[in-house]
């Protein structure tokens, strides 16, 4: 239920007042709400669940679990 | 490391912030390091059900090592939704002149007898909405019919619903209300961790609930029970690297609630969406199917949106269910029993035919063991 994925901002859109925007889900587009994102912009990436964007992925955080593996390499690597 | 790889899970496609999380090979690295960090048995539980689905999906339960047992929460909102409120929106959408919207997961629920698909077979109108919006836009093309909307959720679908109310309140539309019944995810930890028979050692924070949320509320949570605490995403990677992280603590010692989700989720979470919550929503005590009544567990709608209460707009009388007496779904849904250790699973209880909340949606624990149960995945 709560599904979040991942998707790119490709153009702005205002529809009855309410910030929406065309977002790229892999090649999949559909509009989505951008209200609770207030700093969105085009080209970044979000955080949608049923239609809405609950945040913007950070890229610098997104290296954070990766970089954990490189903690791991260098533990195998030491043992 | 430079870029990931590409993904070689099962039911993959690339996708930026998902393809590299899905990676066979990182996750069995992971796996490795738990493997070198475990001592000792530990049980950890994962709230959510999405995290559920997606551990028995992966086989990620049958890779770790045999020390590390996951129990599977309550976080599944269609399956914890009371009886009485199933059968609530039956009546309503069986009603003349109603258009009942829901997410498509709730009309395969089983009320006392029937579900929203034999009442949209019997001539009902019932509408699979993707977003709480469409079912807005359904009220503005028929100005002439009662728009209704089953407002499930957690946290992370708070943000949506509430804006549907705010959306329908100023395009002045009269006809378009909620049957609400949301959940709180504190609440129930805490519920819980208060039980003398609670086997939980170390929680993985449902990720998304957090986006929302945050995570300035566990802290207290977690020292008042000496539990460790780890917010913790949804693919494979993520999940592999809350469980490590988790039993990290455990070997440790440390009682300490740590993101391993930050891609997602920060410390306050998404001010705007909680501001905008709290405007439309206010907290309420609410009964979770196979628990009981939680204090303080729910929101409903403020006073000030009561014409947007289904339940107020349509007078459908004092509606008493009674459960299965062979279901141990609340059992499952606090970590005590495991869907296998029950006489009916996958026997009179099935998908098709649930007795129970944990069998009523895909990411209910049993229904996950059913479906994906026997599968070995290679590491």
């Amino acid at each position: 239920m709560c599904l979040g994925v991942p998707g790119r901002i490709t153009e702005l859109i205002n529809r009855d007042g309410l910030r929406m925007a065309n977002v790229d889900f892999g090649g999949v587009i559909r509009e989505v709400c951008l209200d609770y994102v207030p700093e969105a912009r085009i080209g970044d990436y979000c955080l949608v669940h049923v239609g809405f964007a609950l945040n913007l992925l950070s890229e610098a955080e997104a290296q954070d679990t990766l970089s954990l593996l490189k903690e791991i390499s260098r533990f195998e690597q030491e043992t | 490391m430079s870029a990931a790889p590409a993904s070689d899970l099962p039911g993959d496609y690339t996708m930026k912030y998902v393809s590299e999380y899905r990676h066979a090979g990182l996750v069995g690295r992971v796996l490795d390091e738990i493997r070198r960090t475990v001592t000792r048995p530990w049980t950890i539980m994962e709230i959510c059900g999405g995290q559920t689905h997606a551990i028995i999906r992966y086989g990620l339960d049958q890779l770790l090592p045999p020390q590390i047992e996951l129990v599977h929460g309550p976080g599944c909102p269609v399956c914890v939704t009371p009886l009485e409120l199933i059968d609530k929106a039956l009546a309503i959408a069986s009603r003349p002149g109603v258009i009942f919207c829901s997410y498509g997961d709730m009309l395969r629920v089983p009320g006392t007898g029937r579900d929203l698909f034999s009442v949209k077979a019997a001539g009902g109108d019932v509408r699979v909405v993707y977003s709480p919006l469409d079912a807005v836009e359904l009220a503005r093309q028929n100005p002439d019919r009662q728009v209704v909307f089953f407002a499930i959720g957690f946290e992370t679908t708070a943000p949506p619903n509430v804006m549907s109310a705010l959306q329908a309140r100023s395009l002045g539309l009269r006809n378009y209300c909620m049957l609400v019944s949301h959940v709180r995810v504190p609440p129930a930890m805490e519920a819980i961790l208060a039980t003398p028979s609670c086997r939980v050692q170390g929680f993985l924070l449902a990720g998304h609930v957090c986006t929302v949320m945050g995570y300035h509320e566990y802290p207290a949570l977690a020292s008042k029970y000496g539990i460790p605490m780890v917010v913790t995403g949804f693919e494979p990677l993520d999940l592999v690297r809350g469980i490590l992280e988790t039993v990290r603590l455990l070997e440790e010692g440390r009682i300490e609630v740590k993101n391993a989700y930050a891609r997602a989720v920060s410390f306050d979470g998404n001010p705007e969406a909680q501001k905008i919550i709290s405007e439309v929503f206010q907290e309420c005590d609410r009964k979770w199917r196979g628990i009981g009544t939680i204090p303080a567990s729910g929101w409903c709608l403020r006073p000030e949106f009561s014409q947007y209460d289904a339940e107020r707009r349509f007078d459908v009388g004092t509606i008493v269910a009674q459960e299965s007496p062979l279901c141990v779904a609340g059992e499952v849904l606090q970590g005590n029993k495991r869907p296998q250790d029950c006489m009916a699973f996958g026997r009179q209880c099935t998908p098709e035919h649930p007795l129970g909340a944990t069998m009523v949606s895909s990411e209910g624990a049993c229904a996950a063991y059913y479906r994906y149960g026997g599968v070995t995945i290679r590491a």
